[in-house]
Parts: C-alpha cells; structure tokens; sequence
C-alpha cells in the first residue's frame, strides 16, 4: 500500500512533465549559479578581490614602488582615481566614495616617500591613508591593511634581506590610518541592508506564491465565471497587482519597524526613503509574481521555477550575499536584478543618508519593471481567455 | 425558425448562427444553429463529449467560434452587453472556498458592478433563494455537496441575469437538494428569465425544459418538445421489453421481424401500438418456440428512447 501511494504520486509528478523535468533541473542550475557567484566559478578558488583607487599625492620613488606593488596583488583592482581638478585629489576620492561610485581608495601623502627613507628607531613611521565605506565593503580595510604590511615589508627586506621578524616590524614600517567614511558613527549600521536585503528577497517569494492564486483560479473554473462577469482579464490582473503590491509593501513595512523596535534600526529619519523604496518595490515583486504565475500551468510549475527565480535573483542582487564580494562580472550580471536595484535604492536611504530625489535611477528602473512585467504578465494570461 | 423571424433579434435570449468550433483534430461543434425565445428553457441533452459544455461556454463568450456567429439578445457573445446580460454556472464549484457563501456572492456580486444597497439587498436575496440564511458566515468549504451547488447557481444570478446558463448543475446532489435545486430553476422560470440548461439526465430536461434539443457529436440532431420528439422519431407507440430464460432461436427471430424487435442476448425490446393485443401475441408466439418469458415490462417512449433511436446509443454511455 505504501509503494501504491509513493506509484500514485510519481504518476502525477510524470504528468506534469515540465514540474518534472524542474524539480531535477533547478537544483543544479541554483547549484552552478551560486558556485560562479560565491566561488569565483570554480578556477581562481575563493580569493576576494578588492576593487580600490590609488592617490599618490606624494609622487616619489617610494610611493610609485608602493603603487605598482599594489597593481601587480593578485587580490586587489586598481580603478582609476577620481578628476581630481576641483578641491583636490583626497577630497574628489572621498567623494567618490560617499557617492558609491568608488568603494576605496589608498592615499599616499605628501612625504610618503621621505618618511619611509628616512628609517631609524626615532624616525616616524611613513603614513597612509586607507579611505573605505564599510557598507560598500567592510573587509576592505582589513584586507588592504593586511596586503599594505606584506609590501613595506617587501620593501624593507629589498635592501638587506635579513631574516626579520615580519610581526615586530610592522609597526614601525607603515602607520595606517584608516576612514570609514560612511559607516562611522551610525548605530547598528547593517541591520538596515540586512533587513532590506532579506526583506526583498521574501517579497518575491510571498507575491509569487500569492500571485499563482490564478492558477487555482483557473482550475476550479473562478476564473472562467470571473470572465464571464464585467472583471475582463485586465482588470483582473490589475486588480491582483493592487493586492500583491499592498501585501508586500506592508510585508516590508513590518519587517523594519519589527527591527526598528527590536534591533535599532534606524528607520526614524529615513521613513520618506523608505516609502518610496518599498513602494516601487512592491511593484516590481507584484508585477513579477504575476508574470511567474502566468507563465506556469500548474502549482507545482511555479513553485519551481519561483524558488529557482527568486533565488538565483537574490543570489546575483545581494539579497543573500553582498555584491561587492562578487566577481566583477556578476556585480555586473547582478544589476538585471530587481533586487539589486532595490537594494541599492536602501543603502542610499539607510547608509548614504541620500535625498529621496537621488533615488530617481532606482525608482525609474524598478517602476519601468513593473510596468513591463504585468505587460509581459497580460500578454500570457490570453491563454486563459476565450480560445 | 420561423418564430425567431417573427421577434426583434434584440429580444432573442441566444441567436445561434453556423457555429462550428475544433480542439486540435476533435470537432467539438459541427454546424450548430438554434434561436430561442424570450422566457424559454432550453435542454441541451447530450451524453459527455458530445458538445453541450462547449455551447454553453461559447455562449458565455469563454470559447472563441472557429466559423459562424452567436448573438444573446443581439449583442455578439463575450462582449461587455452580452455579458451583461448573463448568468454562468459552470459544472465546477466555482467558489472561493474559504470565504463565506454571504463574502463569495459579495465578491461575485462586485465584478458585475453591483455596488452598496443594491449590493446588499442582491447577496440576501441571494441566501434567501439557497436557504443559506443561517449558513451565511460559515466558510463555504464546509457546506455540503448540495449546498454548495445551490450557491454556485446563486453566485451566477446574483445581477438578475435575463439568460441563465446552467451546465449539469445537479452533478452530484442528493435527490433531497436536487428537488431544492428545481425549485430554484422554477422560480427563475417563473420571473420570465430564459434558461439554457445541460444535462445527461432526461428526468431532469424533460421537467424543466420548454423545449429540448439533442447534441451528439457537436451537432444538434433534433429539436423540439417532448412530444414532439417523441413522434418524429419513436411515435407513440410503447416499449415492451421481455426478459426470456434462453437464447432465441432464429426461427423466433425471424417470427419478431415485423415488430421491429430489438435482441439483445435472451432480452427483446418490441415496440407495441396495442399493448394488450400485441404481448398476448408475443407470448403465444413465444411459447410456440418454447421460449419462456420471465419478466415483461411495458413502458412510454421516453427521450432515451428517442436518443437510442438518434444515435443508435444509450444516453449515458
């Protein structure tokens, strides 16, 4: 009797053909995918790569040597320094910084190159500047502190390649000041991303399972007799829109008052932002679960490719895994991402303290979804119309 | 239909024009023609697959024509008029099971725009006619089978629709909350609404249906009352059947030629015009051949007979 049970249920998995063929096929592509994200797909091992600028204000040998260490590290990409034509090179960097548009930036000041010449016990140790945004990447600083020591070191021995104790010559070679521009002086500053990154993430989930309402609709014929009433299929799914995009945004609403009570969430402040973001949010997930739903003939097909959707999405957007840690080509591939424009629409809110009016791109894109997806959304539900 | 020609098409509940329509290699409706009169009730008897779910739905306007035209009350069918002036009951419960029957007839009642008192006063109504007065809270997936029927017809009629499309709406009721179901039918009857109504059960036509017409392989093969198919096919004459206790042998058979008897193993249906006359005949006859007749039963011509006599097939096969 049991096997008849177990017989019964793979005769109505074979029956549903492409839930068959999903339930084998998405955990291998979520497997690979999150392999290519996290494991640098597999062929350069798991080593992080920090992206950063150098500013050489000092412009000696010393600083140049310093430079092209730092552009031959395996772990590190050197971008190109900001313009700095206007208040000068350390304040057009830090700007870039607070703007996201540079995540960090090692600035050799002027006497850089005296300081490390001049040697000796008495003598002060060289200075660096290690300009980071924490929110943008928090192990920055450490890892540019870490690859900064290994080149005064190497520096060091060039000359006399005596065995010196790396650890008690640290100190003294290289004094490293580190600027945390942004995550400085806020309280609990990642709970923010986390429950924004979370949060989103669950949204695609709860409108795609809520949105595949249609789908028993259509199978326990509401969905003919709702035809058959003046609710055409247009008002139908934008009527599901309204609901969903309602359902999530309150769904993300309690999520961060929940962290704002509990865990210090900084939503006092940031409440216009947050609006803003959730709603166009909101949108987005509610018009994607539509078009999940509409796609999918039956449950077990959407719960598939929704799970599969939704996390590869969360994966490659940062829900589940900051972006900065990813290759550079999947920070890349991870803004075709809803999450990815959404969350960084909450870290202008939450970490950059930017105006609502900055958040233009993010709601520009995310409400340009919306409204491509339900068209896409409508398009596929004609299959349930007259035929 | 020469009284279609006499009524302005506006008035025609349903003007069916040459509707043909095909799934993929199986033609679902072949040529279909029909007009019905305002306040008619119209059976649609078929046996499964042989095309009423498809009219009915076509009529609805949720099954596109590959050829001809259907007009309900002169308004092409699936557009908004049409549709306005149309209550569908599928053969599915097609309610929210976890709502009410007072919040599903609520939410039905707002998609065909009722709103406020009108509103109100439609949803009682509506659970006055199923007798779901005192179950209006519950949710309506724990009410019966028979309740749940009746107010899948309610949630059809809750805009006082002119037409009323019904397809098999007994399909799994209890006697008891069939006759409820009937009573219904009636009353809507009774206010002039024009009901179209499928079924595979001839009790069922034949008691509410005005008129009657057999679909079998998506065409309709006869039209009319009762009666009068009765007399265009099987005539008046009744139905003897006998049950014998050994084969018939073929001298017998030979014997029943002019009866135009009907053999089935040792059962024999006859058609009789002077029933005492003819079985009195029939079972001299029989004894003749030594043939004895254990059970006989005299019956009307019913439309199963009239469908048999169509088709060459039972109805419910």
């Amino acid at each position: 009797m049991i096997l008849s049970v177990a017989r019964t249920h793979l005769a109505r998995l074979r029956r549903d053909s492409a839930g068959f063929v999903l339930s084998f096929v998405v955990p291998i592509v979520f497997f690979s995918i999150f392999t290519v994200v996290f494991g640098g797909g597999g062929r350069s091992g798991s080593s992080m790569v920090v992206r950063l600028a150098v500013v050489d204000q000092d412009q000696s040998e010393m600083s140049r040597r310093y430079a092209e260490a730092l552009g031959k590290h395996r772990n590190l990409s050197i971008l190109p320094a900001p313009d700095a034509s206007q208040g000068g090179a350390l304040a057009a960097t830090e700007q870039a910084i607070r703007k996201g548009a540079l995540p960090a930036a090692i600035v050799f000041p002027q006497g850089f190159g005296a300081q490390t010449l001049a040697g000796g016990d008495s003598a002060p140790s060289p200075s660096v500047v290690l300009l980071v945004d924490s929110a943008s990447n928090p192990f920055a600083a450490p890892v540019l502190s870490r690859v900064l020591e290994q080149i005064a070191v190497a520096q060091r021995l060039q000359p006399e390649p005596a065995a010196v104790a790396t650890a008690q010559v640290e100190e003294k070679l290289l004094k490293i000041e580190t600027r945390d521009l942004l995550g400085a002086g806020k309280e609990n500053p990642w709970i923010a991303l986390s429950a924004a990154g979370l949060g989103v993430m669950f949204l695609f989930f709860t409108t795609s399972t809520a949105g595949g309402a249609i789908i028993d609709e259509a199978d326990n014929g509401t969905l003919e007799r709702i035809l058959c009433t003046r609710v055409g299929m247009t008002r139908l799914l934008m009527g599901k829109m309204v609901y969903l995009s309602g359902l999530a945004t309150v769904q993300l609403s309690v999520m961060f008052i929940w962290g704002a009570l509990f865990f210090g969430l900084p939503l006092r402040g940031h409440v216009t932002g947050f609006l803003v973001m959730t709603v166009v949010t909101s949108l987005a997930a509610s018009a994607f679960g539509l078009v999940l739903a509409a796609a999918c003939r039956t449950r077990t097909q959407l719960t598939a490719i929704s799970n599969l959707a939704v996390l590869v999405m969360s994966a490659l957007g940062g829900s589940l895994y900051p972006r900065f840690l990813m290759p550079e080509f999947i920070q890349k591939l991870g803004l075709l991402t809803l999450n990815a424009w959404a969350l960084d629409g909450f870290v202008k809110v939450f970490w950059r303290d930017e105006s609502v009016l900055m958040l233009w791109p993010q709601v520009l894109v995310l409400t340009c979804a919306a409204a491509m997806l339900l068209f896409v959304a409508r398009r596929l539900a004609t299959r349930w119309e007259a035929f | 239909m020469s009284e279609a020609q006499a009524v302005d098409p506006a008035m025609l509940p349903v003007d069916i024009r040459d509707v043909s329509k095909k799934f993929a290699a199986r033609q679902a409706l072949d040529g279909i023609r029909l007009t019905m009169q305002p306040g008619e009730s119209l059976g649609l008897l078929g046996p499964n697959g042989a095309g009423k779910s498809t009219l009915i739905r076509a009529i609805a306007g949720l099954r596109r024509p590959d050829s001809g035209e259907i007009r309900v009350f002169g308004h092409p069918a699936g557009g908004a008029q049409a549709k306005a002036c149309l209550g569908y009951v599928p053969q599915e419960l097609a309610l929210y099971p976890i709502l009410s029957p007072r919040e599903n007839l609520l939410a039905f009642g707002r998609y065909q725009g009722l709103r406020g008192a009108a509103l109100e006063a439609a949803v009682e109504r509506g659970l006055r006619w199923t007798g779901l007065e005192e179950r209006r809270n519950d949710k309506s997936g724990s009410l019966s089978g028979g309740m749940r029927r009746r107010l899948n017809m309610a949630a059809g009629a809750i805009h006082d629709p002119r037409l009323f499309l019904l397809d098999e709406p007994t399909v799994g009721v209890d006697p008891q909350s069939r006759e409820r179901i009937y009573d219904m039918i009636g009353e809507m009857r009774q206010q002039g609404v024009s009901l179209i109504y499928t079924s595979h059960y001839m009790e069922e036509v034949e008691r509410l249906c005005d008129r009657i017409a057999i679909i079998d392989h998506g065409r309709i093969i006869a039209s009319g009352t009762r009666q009068e198919l009765v007399s265009q096919t099987v005539g008046e004459r009744q139905m003897l059947q006998m049950d014998c206790g050994a084969p018939l042998p073929p001298p017998l058979q030979e014997r029943l030629a002019p009866w135009s008897a009907m053999v089935e193993g040792q059962c024999v249906r006859v058609a009789v015009e002077k029933p005492a006359d003819d079985m009195r005949a029939l079972l001299d006859l029989f004894h003749a051949h030594q043939v004895p007749v254990r059970n006989l039963n005299l019956s009307s011509p019913t439309l199963e007979s009239v469908f048999l006599h169509l088709t060459g097939k039972e109805l419910r096969e």
